[in-house]
């Protein structure tokens, strides 16, 4: 049994909290969503065990590094990351329904990680520009930075979903939480997830300066984290406009995410090259 | 005057335009869209690869746009000024609209404000205000730290405050902003940007800058001492690593050993392990076969200098390394090319393959010469830095942070304990306000009031 054994099973069981979550929210049986709950727990605990099991594998390799330094180790933690964050929200606020437009999305990054024939599972060793505690701290940082921002995502997705006039009494939506409550959950994940985006690009800037000596040098990939900040810095400032608050919040945050996905995955298929490689 | 009023009239609008979060929001979406473009076409190539690419009409549309080095164009530039103006006049105007609440000394409570306000924790207790009242005192002063006490009709009420400076927080932000755009000005005026690339054991003090095709001479001279690279089992790098010397007016001053992530830096000059090559070998391990005796000496060769064999074999010296040889019209690969003088004065050239070393049997001499051990020699290269903004550019990091955490998870709170006496018992009515989170202080309100609640009760 390895670390990619038991990733690959978690993945598994998240799919199960996601199903479970969505069962219970469109027939309404608050008993699976408790189900669900525990479910996601499981999942969170073999994620967990997970990433512990692949930072020691990489010791008895000899290469010994965290678990923090290709797609696959990236995209683990951030599955982590999202249901360590949600299950905190749903003790917080004690609603079960948010569980079933984010878990899904757990699942999807670690579904990704686990089959996708392009992303390797091996263990690599560090080459020279990658071994710095700069990297860790920025890899940290952005991923809780993802999470918060996977979650608002979810929540605006919802927000959206509630704004949309009906004329039959539609009981899915009544289900879903306030739209108040649902505005001000994702400001205050956007906020959580603002800071450390910012903590991210610094750390990254930091250790981009201590490798290559300079801070800054608008590659593509450092340029689409800038675009995702200020994407997020408009849904801040947002609010302070006279009815911004609510529907453009939640597409702007919709859209954040995109950037964020893109920042992620999508600068690979950019021309240039992003530094990691080179040297 | 009409003609003066027009102007202020033109200065409170300007500033008005500049002032408004509608303007940041323009901005900032803007600099979002355009950034994509940079992203697109890369930046700062070949002009030549840029028209093959493009065709011509583009290809100078492009150029009059500035897209080929687009975050350096006047048009972005002058989106990041009016970031800064709208930041500096936002800022400013909210502070002088706030300067009442933002610096005052010592707050002063009003009792009706928190009576009004809807959300409010009530108990009832048996004693009378009085014995209530220096516990309720130093309760409040032990959690805020500006704490005041009225007298009421019935009784008293206490207040407390805290945060207030949290308030600065968005300021520390806004700053940190302006702080950085200032640190990376900053450098691109008074930095530099460079490369050198030094052989083992040679030195350099001039170095080319990136773009351009200058060069600038350092104060002092580097020297590389050693390069060596490693490698892992599966062939990808390990580490590089260079150790240098500093030298000023050819006095070692300083020693170190660099790699990627470790640079050496000296009088605001950083040099950055940034990439490496092989040179032409100068030295090799050689092997002399004596035919007569049949003894191999083994010997160290540098290029140009003799090494004096015994039994009177001879002279040999090192001429040059090829890359690829030629013997009688074959390409024999990498080899050195030497001359051996006999003790009596004719002289023969040699040829040494690398990848044949028994080829010099071939020429049937007194002596075989043999390459045994060729050492390969390494350049190293160097990115040679100056940013005099780093620091200021690392204080708005630091700032920034900070600004960040306060704004959005710190608050300036106020709190009222209002005690009186209603017939027999004493009711205790707890209100607070926050400037922000107003849930998460509803909840604290909640919890000071059930402290105090079994405080009492327990006096
Ligand atoms: C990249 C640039 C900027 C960044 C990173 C930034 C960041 C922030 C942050 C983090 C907040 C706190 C939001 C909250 O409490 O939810 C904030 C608030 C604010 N920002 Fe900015 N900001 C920027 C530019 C601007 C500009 C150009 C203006 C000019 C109009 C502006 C005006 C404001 C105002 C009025 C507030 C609310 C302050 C208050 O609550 O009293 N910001 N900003």
């Amino acid at each position: 049994m390895n670390s990619s054994n038991i990733l690959s099973i978690t993945t598994f069981v998240y799919g199960l909290a996601g199903f479970s979550y969505i069962f219970a929210w469109v027939f309404n049986k608050p008993v699976v969503s408790k189900v669900a709950t525990w479910v996601a727990v499981i999942g969170l605990a073999g994620n967990t065990a997970g990433i512990l099991m692949r930072w020691m594998e990489s010791y008895q390799m000899g290469y010994g590094h965290a678990p923090f330094s290709n797609l696959y180790e990236s995209l683990a933690f951030f599955s982590w990351t999202i249901v360590l964050l949600y299950l905190f929200i749903q003790f917080k606020y004690g609603n079960r329904i948010i569980g079933a437009f984010v878990t899904p999305l757990a699942f999807l990054a670690l579904a990704y990680a686990s089959l996708s024939p392009n992303i390797s599972d091996r263990i690599q060793p560090l080459i020279p520009a990658l071994k710095s505690n700069w990297l860790i701290a920025h890899v940290i940082a952005c991923f809780v930075g993802y999470g918060a921002f996977a979650i608002a995502f979810g929540i605006s997705c919802m927000y959206l979903f509630k704004q949309k006039k009906t004329n039959r009494q539609n009981s899915l939506l009544n289900y879903l939480p306030e739209a108040g409550i649902l505005d001000e959950l994702n400001h205050q994940l956007i906020m959580f997830g603002f800071l450390f985006l910012s903590v991210g690009i610094i750390t990254g800037a930091v250790w981009a300066n201590s490798a290559w000596g300079r801070y800054w040098g608008w590659d593509p990939k450092e340029t689409w984290s800038l675009i995702t900040w200020f994407i997020y810095a408009v849904v801040l400032h947002a609010r302070m406009v006279r009815g911004w608050r609510g529907k453009p919040t939640a597409i702007l945050s919709i859209g954040g995410f995109a950037a964020v996905l893109f920042t992620y995955f999508g600068v690979n298929l950019l021309p240039g090259l992003h530094s990691y490689g080179s040297f | 005057m009409p003609k003066q009023e027009t102007s202020a009239d033109f200065f409170s609008k300007t500033w008005d335009f500049f002032a408004s979060v509608r303007l940041t929001i323009v901005l900032l979406l803007t600099l979002a869209a355009t950034s994509i473009i940079g992203t697109l076409i890369p930046q700062n190539e070949d002009p030549a690869a840029y028209f093959k690419a493009f065709g011509q009409f583009l290809y100078r549309l492009f150029n009059i746009l500035g897209l080929y080095d687009m975050y350096h164009s006047w048009w972005f530039q002058m989106l990041l000024i009016l970031l800064t103006t709208n930041i500096i006049v936002c800022s400013l105007d909210r502070i002088s609209a706030n300067r009442r609440i933002l610096f005052v000394r010592h707050p002063s409570f009003r009792l009706n404000r928190f009576r009004n306000i809807k959300n409010k924790e009530e108990f009832v207790v048996d004693e009378d205000p009085e014995q209530l009242k220096a516990s309720c005192q130093t309760f409040i002063a032990r959690r805020f730290r500006h704490h005041a006490i009225e007298t009421t009709d019935n009784g008293f009420a206490v207040f407390g405050e805290k945060g207030r400076w949290t308030r600065f927080g968005v300021y520390t932000v806004h700053l940190s902003v302006i702080i950085l755009l200032i640190g990376g000005l900053v450098g691109s005026i008074f930095g530099f940007d460079g490369f050198v690339n030094i052989a083992e054991g040679e030195s350099a003090r001039v170095i080319h800058l990136r773009n351009t095709n200058k060069t600038i001479s350092l104060d002092f001279v580097v020297r590389c001492d050693d390069f060596n690279v490693s490698f892992y089992e599966t062939g990808a790098p390990k580490e590089y690593r260079s150790s240098l010397t500093i030298l000023e007016q050819g006095r070692e001053v300083l020693k170190k050993d660099i790699i990627v992530n470790d640079p050496l830096r000296y009088k605001g000059i950083s040099l950055y392990q940034s990439s490496y090559g092989n040179l032409p070998s100068d030295e090799a391990i050689l092997g002399f076969t004596s035919r007569k005796t049949g003894m191999v000496y083994r010997r160290k060769a540098v290029i140009g200098q003799p090494v004096v064999l015994p039994e009177k074999l001879g002279t040999f010296v090192l001429k040059e390394y090829r890359s690829s040889a030629d013997f009688k019209g074959h390409n024999i690969g990498e080899a050195f090319i030497g001359t051996l003088t006999r003790e009596a004065g004719s002289a023969v050239q040699i040829i040494l393959p690398l990848r044949f070393p028994s080829f010099d049997k071939m020429r049937r001499g007194d002596v075989t010469i043999g390459v045994i051990e060729h050492l390969p020699r390494f350049y190293t290269g160097l990115q040679v830095n100056r940013d005099p903004g780093v620091g200021i550019v690392y204080t708005g990091f630091i700032l920034m942070i900070v600004g960040c955490y306060v704004t959005f998870f710190m608050s300036h709170q106020q709190i009222c304990v209002e005690v009186d006496k209603r017939g027999t018992t004493t009711r205790v009515t707890v209100a607070g306000t926050a400037n922000k989170n107003k849930l998460a202080m509803q909840a604290r309100v909640a919890k000071i009031a059930q402290r105090l609640g079994s405080q009492a009760r327990r006096t």
